[in-house]
């Protein structure tokens, strides 16, 4: 059997330099993948890679969610057949085996493969936005509702004033008692 | 000859864009009621035209026709007819045709059934549909024409195989459909900014058009997400992958607007709102066109490959959504604020709803938007994966779903909490024991899974409740009951069904997320396993030919308690062209859930590596979806939405004689 690890969700390099048609009708292909939801068929874990031990193994499945395959496009290394996937997942488990907490194999992680490889951004200042986003929109709809309904009930319902010919012709109704000249 | 003629459909279908979006547009201005009418046959003629085009590109697919480069490029002579068609939209080009196609759809759809528009509303909307159609086309033209010749070569590259599937077939269709749908709602919006006047009516024309929008997005959304779920084999179904957000948030925007809409059609109130919402709907379908199709999604590199592109659909975003909403800011302040509110009230629980969904698409948009930010600004390259996604937008919509039942039992201005509780007294008493059963029969965990079902459950009798408490079921006589259910509007049934449609979806989603169990084996022949339940033997895999791919079949008998159940065929398949390897799930569908095999590597002793997985009520994800459109169809199918004239069907009311007299 031909090997099955396919490499359409990695990343085709980005083509520097003049590169024609060919170039660009692999990139329509690459761009088709993506339109329709990049993802080709792939299965993770092998059997050979799962611990022992099942608690343990179920904290690897759940750390390997939150890892992201960086050759990849958006796969967790759950996800991904990748074999750089494959390492990742190994070496979660090698550092699970060791006795290190689910936070130290995401540091050590980290530290090899730099921030891209958590799927789930720290909270720091770069990131605070990101993170406090939804609790700042809902804060300032919030304050803005609160706002609306404390301006009296005729706000922003008052009436355009008068064009010039209208107020004479008011002037004039109230001249002449209503009744027109 | 015929692709020569479809190019040409193309460069007169621009032509009469141009002249569509300028004499109407001069004619609503200076009060020319000749200049206004061009925009009906103007309209017709472009659907005409395109339609030429694009039956001449399915012509040269059909006919396998390699000396068109597109066709060279996606196509192969050996691929069943179905694929050689969806191979059409299945690539770039192709898809910015189908794209223009679905806007001089909708475009002439208002000017056939546009009748009871007043002329300058039609002309001004017409108008504007075909500013938008002039950017794409003129996109075509210059950048991404499908007509383009090489010499004729003797065989294409073919289809990604992956795509090469009933369901992805008609996804990217109905996707399209839903995001050009937005553009009436958009044109409308923008006529109404132009004209300086908007009023009930407005609202009412607008509905229909977001509904079948809405419809549509639903079907595309939901398609593409069962396509991921037995296609790529791990029976995942959404990975807030960003092409499935950029299809997501325009989804959220259009369900708000919807809402809103309803507001502003009832009660005149919040008309500022929900233009500035139609024109955001609108405007994230762009984007997301614009994220999927420039490449800026794979990687912020990838962008520089075809700038050309990419700088064109940002150039159209720009003048699209900055001309509309600065627009927006200019005339906006003049629109007239009507309908006052107490915030307990039914228009107050359709704020929330907005409010809520708005946060939710804006939390979506900052998700998948962020990392692009961050890595072209400072250069950090961060992720932003499903674990932000599920604890941000998930969070939003407990209140949504929470407050969705008690909205539709509110009275308009001014509603009554502690009735519209009573009232769904029952819905919670289900809720009740749903989370209790649920929490019994589930006791190992997670234990906020019954409540999310709860929730679901929830939504579902809160939908039953409204249907009891219109017809005054019990509190009333049986033959009224039965009167007034007969009499409810169609509209109201929508509205009822599209409810009870998110609450099954949400106990799929729930169920599914928190107790799919998963076994993964290397297996000989002959070797059994269990999961949930259910035992399979591997009986070994054989090797096939198929019309375009080899295919390795492997054999699972499944059995539960000891008497057989089915047999599970899962393969994996290696296609010609291109060369790329696909795997064919096999699904055993029962009430309980899916039974979910996959056939893995083939081991060095002779052995395969084998995947079932057990996902509970999975189906009822998609059964929602298919539930919340039917309701959307069933409401546009109400003939105050379709005459859209408030006016006749009260005379015909005054009209009939009453029954109580």
């Amino acid at each position: 059997m031909v090997p099955r690890r396919s490499v359409a969700r990695e990343f085709t390099l980005p083509v520097t330099g003049r590169v024609a048609r060919r170039a660009s009708a692999r990139w329509a292909a690459t761009m088709l993948a993506v339109l329709m939801i990049a993802l080709t068929p792939a299965q993770a874990v092998e059997p050979g890679e799962m611990l022992k031990d099942p608690a343990l193994e179920a904290r690897a499945r759940k750390l390997s969610q939150e890892l992201r395959c960086v050759v990849c496009q958006n796969q967790s290394i759950d996800d991904s057949n990748a074999p750089l996937a494959q390492d990742l997942r190994v070496i979660v488990r090698e550092r699970l085996s060791a006795g290190d907490s689910d936070a130290q194999v995401l540091a050590f992680v980290e530290a090899r493969y730099g921030e891209f490889v958590l799927l789930r951004p720290r909270l720091k200042p770069q990131t605070m936005l990101l993170w406090l986003a939804p609790l700042l929109l809902l804060a300032g709809t919030a304050i803005l509702l609160l706002r609306a309904r404390s301006r009296p009930m005729d706000a922003g319902r008052e009436t355009a004033p008068l064009s010039p010919d209208e107020q004479r012709r008011l002037d004039d109704l109230l001249r002449t008692d209503g009744n027109p000249r | 000859m015929i692709i020569e003629l479809g190019h040409f459909a193309v460069l007169l279908a621009l032509a009469v864009a141009l002249l569509q979006t300028a004499l109407p547009l001069w004619g609503a201005r200076i009060g020319d009621a000749r200049l206004m009418q061009v925009a009906e046959p103007a309209a017709i003629t472009q659907l005409g035209l395109l339609a030429i085009a694009f039956a001449a590109l399915t012509y040269a697919y059909v006919t396998s026709d390699f000396s068109v480069e597109n066709v060279w490029a996606n196509s192969h002579s050996d691929k069943p007819l179905l694929y050689r068609i969806s191979g059409v939209w299945g690539n770039h080009e192709g898809s910015m045709l189908l794209w223009v196609l679905m806007l001089a759809l909708f475009g002439a759809a208002v000017a056939l059934f546009g009748g009871n528009l007043p002329a300058t509303l039609r002309a001004n909307v017409l108008a504007v549909q075909a500013g938008i159609g002039v950017a794409f086309l003129a996109f075509i033209v210059l950048a991404s024409n499908p007509f383009a010749r090489i010499p004729l070569q003797p065989e294409g590259r073919g289809l990604n195989p992956v795509l090469q599937d009933p369901a992805l077939a008609f996804h990217p269709p109905f996707l399209y459909a839903g995001y050009v749908g937005l553009s009436i709602a958009f044109a409308f919006a923008v006529a109404a900014l132009i004209e300086g006047r908007t009023d009930a009516a407005w609202a009412r024309w607008v509905r229909p058009w977001t509904l079948a929008a809405w419809m549509c997005l639903t079907l595309g959304v939901a398609m593409g997400s069962w396509w991921a779920y037995y296609e790529l084999g791990w029976g995942g179904w959404w990975f807030w992958d960003p092409v499935e957000n950029a299809s997501f948030m325009p989804w959220l925007a259009a369900t708000a607007l919807l809402h809103s809409a309803l507001v502003m059609e009832k009660r005149e109130a919040l008309k500022v709102w929900t233009i500035l919402l139609a024109i955001l709907a609108f405007s994230l379908s762009l984007i997301g066109t614009f994220l999927v199709r420039s490449g800026i999604l794979t990687s912020v590199h990838a962008f520089a490959v075809d700038p050309r592109r990419g700088v064109f659909i940002l150039a159209i975003l720009v003048v699209l959504i900055g001309g509309a909403l600065a627009l927006y800011a200019w005339r906006a302040p003049r629109l007239r604020q009507g309908g006052l509110f107490a915030p307990v009230s039914r228009e107050g629980a359709l704020v929330l709803n907005n409010v809520l969904l708005t946060v939710a698409c804006a939390t979506v948009f900052i998700g998948t938007l962020y990392p692009l930010a961050l890595e072209s600004l400072t250069g950090d390259k961060i992720s932003v994966g499903p674990p932000y996604f599920n604890s941000t937008f998930g969070p939003l919509m407990i209140p949504l779903l929470l407050a969705m039942p008690l909205s539709p039992l509110l009275a308009w201005k001014r509603g009554d909490l502690l009735g519209a509780m009573q009232r769904l007294l029952a819905a919670a008493l289900i809720t009740l024991v749903t989370v209790t059963v649920t929490l019994a029969l589930t006791w190992r965990g997670p234990w906020l899974a019954p409540f999310g079902i709860a929730l679901g459950f929830w939504v579902v009798a809160g939908a039953v409740a409204e249907w009891a408490t219109r017809v005054k079921l019990f509190s009333a006589t049986a033959s009224e009951s039965v009167h007034r259910a007969l009499g409810l509007p169609r509209a109201a049934y929508g509205g009822m069904l599209a409810h009870a449609g998110v609450g099954i979806a949400v106990v799929g989603i729930i169920a599914t997320t928190a107790w799919q169990s998963e076994v993964v084996l290397a297996m000989k022949p002959g070797e059994r396993g269990e999961i949930a339940g259910y035992a399979f033997t591997f009986r070994g895999a054989t090797p096939s030919q198929g019309p375009n791919y080899q295919e390795q079949t492997g054999l699972l008998a499944i059995s539960r308690g000891g008497a057989p159940v089915t047999e599970l065929g899962p393969s994996k398949r290696l296609y010609d062209t291109p060369r790329q390897a696909t795997t064919e799930a096999a699904i055993h569908v029962s009430w309980r859930g899916d039974l979910y095999a996959v056939l893995g590597d083939e081991l060095a002793d002779g052995g395969f590596v084998v995947r079932v997985y057990f996902n509970p009520l999975v189906r009822l994800i998609w059964l929602g979806a298919i539930v919340m459109a039917l309701g959307g169809a069933l409401s546009l199918s109400d003939r105050r939405l379709r005459i859209g004239a408030p006016r006749r069907a009260r005379r015909m009311a005054v009209a009939a004689p009453s029954p109580a007299e």
